[in-house]
């Protein structure tokens, strides 16, 4: 799939004037349309036999989770090496933060060690950020608290956008614990800027106050909320939010807000379902619609990701590269 | 000792009313004389024309007794938080922390509320008194049941100590680090109601109504809790309130890219909030200005702004900032001197804040009008502060304590 440059670049400008990728929140429409077109040549790739490019030939990228994480570390595990990098894990378990280091004092050790590239995930809100103006290469946030995670919002969006043909006036619904949710906040914004219309629907205590200000359609009912939506993305309920702290019990959200057939009814005929994983069955999406390949895009999104994160860690270390019209942000 | 003669300066002194031009004279530590008479041939003369003469600052609530700090403030007398390592709340810890500001700076601690600022059982708030505190206070948050906070002031009311409380509802507020709102939720930060400061303001006025004791609000910092607090003043209830600088010049927007210098307790609010701080200061319902000083070190402030300890070094800007409303026409001069001297040293029943004849000569004269732009880096110890760059006007050139010249700027 081939897109023609947005205008904005077409008319000169830098498609992605950026050092690090920290948030949704600090990109123009047309610099998160220049990654999902970047991405488009990496499904082609994976999909391939050879699944290899060497660009990143020489190149050390340390992925640096703090907080547990499966998927989305090997996700870009595996986009670093398709990419040719030298791709280093650093967990929370065995890492130095155990010991009783600063975050700062690792965020430095990880710089003396001359990575090109560090991609990071932990658990506080701004903790990316602030990681990134210690250190002397492009940081990409994995996740950070409940402020961002702006792979996630790419990698859905493509997934729409491969599957619908566009984002522009698509509807699409956010349901289940947005108060505790980066993907939500970054999927907001992207989805946003890029002229979907975007619904929340959870029970009040999972919403976070004011939520409506940045540009959503809130409902706390299920089966309004999903009324006529193309899009339906569950997020994950963690069960330990489920025992009488934001929600009564398991069964009690799965009889109002989980997806159900007759629920998805509500929407339109050719709904796209979609769940950031991993997915609980039973609890916040009933697994005959997660099985749906017609209408679940659940492992296409995984499939997205992995194009998405070489999309990015091209795109960031072009510059170190010295890629030609890629000068210094 | 030479006895000291401070002349040419306007002598402003709160709790009397005095507002001119005089000279003041100073022996065998206390103040000797205000007037217009000679000074005496063998005083050492110092020069205040262009100044301002006043008493020395009181800070109400420190939870650090810094003298380098307060003597570039302007401050010769602290209220210390019970708040240490450990808490103050055995007689033998607050008659420690009293001597520890020696000679520097006047420390008067107030005694922990309950054993190990736990919430839980009273501490020994009599002896502490005997031991040299000045009042109580529940430290950096509030006493959750509402049973052992109305037992708490029924019990200081005997000793007549003045109870000072942190109000946040600690249920509310627990694990909060912002005010709720768009802001907040934009950067994901775990954040608390504005109007968990108004239930607490609500109970522990009527728990101060109930047993007639003596309640001072350290900060009140939205408009809910000030509208509560100004009704409550107004029927007659021995409630005060105080704020910190950070609540009527910054709003919810100074945590932009998660600064934790900005990461402040109770949270910054609402510029709703923030303007209801000024009028509120403005019309006396918070009579007590307070730098909330609160140094930090490197390890506690950068971090990610959820992991970072509240608070801020506000020591050596409190004066500077306070006089902010007086160029906003909040305050008079006067008014705004006599939240930092005449009306913490009354709550407190504290000697000083005062220039009247035979008060400790603690004093400071200042430049009203000098400018100078708030640097973190050149403050005498942590520099976290969240008005670091800003430009102010208002600058101490001398401070004395008990007779002594203790700095010079």
């Amino acid at each position: 799939m081939k897109h023609a440059p947005h205008p904005a670049i077409a008319a000169g400008a830098h498609p992605f004037p950026h050092s690090h990728l920290l948030g949704i929140g600090a990109l123009q429409p047309w610099e998160m349309l220049f990654l999902l077109d970047e991405a488009e040549q990496w499904v082609d790739l994976n999909r391939g036999r050879s699944k290899h490019d060497n660009r990143l030939a020489g190149l050390t990228q340390v992925n640096a989770f703090f907080e547990n994480s499966t998927r989305t570390l090997l996700s870009f595990e595996i986009a670093g090496k398709r990419l040719g990098a030298d791709v280093v894990n650093l967990g929370v378990q065995g890492s130095s933060v155990k010991k009783g280091e600063t975050l700062l004092d690792t965020a430095l050790t990880l710089n003396a060690m001359h990575p090109d590239l560090i991609v990071i995930r932990h658990g506080s809100s701004g903790a990316v950020q602030l990681i990134a103006e210690k250190v002397d290469c492009p940081v990409l946030n994995a996740g950070d608290g409940r402020h961002e995670h702006p792979t996630q919002a790419l990698l859905d969006a493509l997934t729409i956008r491969r599957r619908k043909g566009r984002l522009e006036g698509l509807t699409v619904a956010i349901c289940g614990d947005i108060l505790h949710s980066r993907v939500a906040r970054s999927n907001f914004q992207l989805l946003g800027s890029l002229g979907a219309k975007v619904r929340v629907v959870a029970p009040p205590t999972l919403l976070p106050a004011n939520v409506e200000q940045l540009g959503v359609d809130v409902f706390t009912d299920m089966d309004k909320g999903l009324a006529g939506v193309d899009v339906v993305m569950m997020l994950r309920l963690q069960t330990e939010r489920m025992d009488g702290a934001y929600v009564p019990s398991t069964r009690e959200y799965f009889r109002f807000f989980g997806l159900t057939e007759a629920r998805l009814a509500h929407a339109a005929p050719d709904v796209l379902v979609m769940h950031p994983g991993p997915m609980n069955r039973g609890v916040e999406i009933d697994g005959s619609i997660a099985n749906d390949i017609v209408r679940s895009a659940v492992t296409e999104q995984v499939e997205m990701g992995v194009a998405v994160r070489m999309a990015c860690l091209d795109v960031l270390t072009r510059t170190r590269r010295e890629v030609a019209g890629w000068p210094h942000p | 000792m030479r006895p000291l003669a401070i002349t040419g300066a306007r002598v402003i002194d709160p709790a009397s009313g005095r507002d001119g031009v005089a000279t003041l004279l100073v022996r065998d530590r206390v103040i000797a004389g205000i007037g217009s008479n000679a000074p005496p041939s063998d005083a050492e003369i110092i020069d205040g024309s262009g100044l301002v003469l006043a008493p020395g600052l009181i800070d109400t609530g420190v939870f650090r007794a810094d003298p380098a700090a307060c003597h570039a403030g302007g401050i010769t007398r602290v209220v210390l938080m019970p708040d240490q390592r450990p808490p103050l709340d055995d007689p033998a810890l607050v008659a420690f922390a009293q001597a520890m500001g020696k000679p520097g700076v006047w420390v008067h601690p107030l005694v922990a509320a309950t054993r190990d600022l736990a919430g839980q059982e009273l501490a020994e708030i009599g002896l502490g008194q005997a031991a040299g505190a000045v009042g109580v206070a529940t430290g950096r948050g509030a006493i959750a049941s509402s049973a052992v906070m109305h037992r708490l002031l029924s019990y200081s009311r005997a000793f007549g100590l003045a109870v000072v409380t942190h109000a946040e509802d600690p249920a509310l507020t627990a694990g909060a680090v912002a005010t709720e709102g768009d802001y907040a939720t934009r950067l994901g930060l775990a954040a608390a109601p504005a109007f968990a400061e108004s239930l607490a303001v609500a109970r522990d006025i009527r728990l101060a109504e109930a047993t007639g004791a003596r309640l001072h609000i350290r900060q009140v910092t939205t408009a809910e809790g000030i509208a509560l607090v100004r009704d409550a003043r107004a029927r007659g209830v021995a409630v005060t309130a105080g704020v910190t600088p950070a609540h009527w010049l910054l709003n919810e927007t100074a945590v932009a890219g998660f600064r934790s210098f900005a990461r402040l307790s109770p949270p910054l609010r609402s510029d709703d909030d923030r303007r209801a701080v000024e009028a509120g200061i403005a019309d006396g319902t918070i009579t007590i200005i307070a730098s909330g000083h609160d140094p930090r070190t490197q390890e506690d402030k950068r971090l990610p702004f959820a992991d970072a300890k509240p608070g801020m070094a506000g020591a050596e800007t409190l004066l500077a900032l306070a006089l902010s409303l007086v160029r906003s026409g909040a305050l008079t001069l006067a008014q705004a001197l006599a939240t930092m001297t005449a009306a913490p040293a009354a709550l407190f029943g504290l000697p000083g804040g005062t220039l009247s004849v035979g008060s400790p000569a603690d004093l400071m004269l200042f430049d009203e009008a000098a400018p100078w732009r708030i640097d973190g880096d050149r403050f005498t110890g942590a520099g976290n502060t969240p008005f670091d760059g800003l430009p102010v006007a208002g600058r101490v050139r001398m401070t004395i304590k008990g007779g002594e010249l203790v700095w010079r700027g």
